[in-house]
């Protein structure tokens, strides 16, 4: 891969699509040639935080409204991987859900602490309005 | 979610024979657990077998299963976890949480 890829990816704001978002960055983690890491588990920890950041959007930022949608865009080049994912609501705040550490016998609370454990750059911005989860994978 | 349920003595071993536990289908399985609770089956072993991948929402199911269970004198225990699956619950520190098997039979011989 010497340019960069760009995905776009639109799905109703339901979590039947999870599945689907999930493959997608399995399929990616196998089309980098020139990764030289552990593909197989990059492809699983980008279908891990790609099911994660979705059901965040789902749930939280976009509040379950059926209605509504997440957008999805993942950028890949041979350095680095970009994954943003856009939801329609409230977003959430990342920096608050952090501290709510899950403690061992929780039930929830440890979707974020994974994708911080697993991505390099993970933060929420705004753009234009919207809530955008940023999350980045150094390649090498 | 696909669960298969059989029971051997006082156990019952609920397989889940979908590929995937995420958000979309993990509520099932916490159902069938309470629905089992209910019927005063305390004593479950779950077969992951066949999960390819888990994700947080999967976690939370098996830990609301562990909770309940050890809240009634009874026990949930996972069995034949694969190695992707398995990592999941160290990065989370899950695994110092649960009983894991590497066997059916051996989470069925140390069935309390």
């Amino acid at each position: 891969m010497s340019k960069r890829v760009e995905l776009n990816i639109k799905v109703p704001n339901q979590t039947s699509y999870l599945s689907m978002v999930g493959q997608i960055g399995e399929s990616l983690a196998f089309s980098l040639k020139n990764y030289r890491g552990n593909r197989r588990e990059l492809a699983y920890h980008l279908n891990l935080c790609l099911t994660e950041a979705l059901t965040n959007a789902i749930f939280h930022g976009n509040a379950s409204d059926p209605e509504k949608y997440v957008f999805i865009n993942i950028s890949a080049s041979d350095d680095d991987l970009i994954i943003r994912v856009y939801d329609q609501g409230r977003g959430f705040d990342i920096d608050a859900r952090q501290k709510i550490n899950a403690q061992p016998c929780d039930e929830g609370g440890r979707g974020v602490n994974i994708i911080l454990k697993l991505m390099d750059e993970v933060r929420c911005v705004k753009e234009k309005g919207v809530n955008v989860l940023e999350m980045i994978k150094f390649l090498h | 979610m696909q669960l298969k349920m059989t029971e051997k003595d006082d156990a019952v071993i609920l397989t889940v024979e979908d590929e995937r536990m995420d958000a979309h289908n993990s509520g099932n399985l916490k159902e069938r657990m309470l629905q089992l609770f209910d019927e005063g089956k305390y004593q479950l072993v779950i077969d992951l077998s066949t999960v390819r991948f888990i994700d947080s929402s999967g976690l939370g199911a098996l830990v609301s299963g562990f909770k309940n269970a050890s809240a009634r004198d009874g026990s949930l225990r996972l069995c034949c976890l694969q190695p992707q699956v398995r990592s999941m619950f160290e990065l989370t520190r899950l695994h110092r949480v649960f009983e894991i098997f590497t066997t059916l039979d051996e989470a069925l011989e140390n069935q309390s």
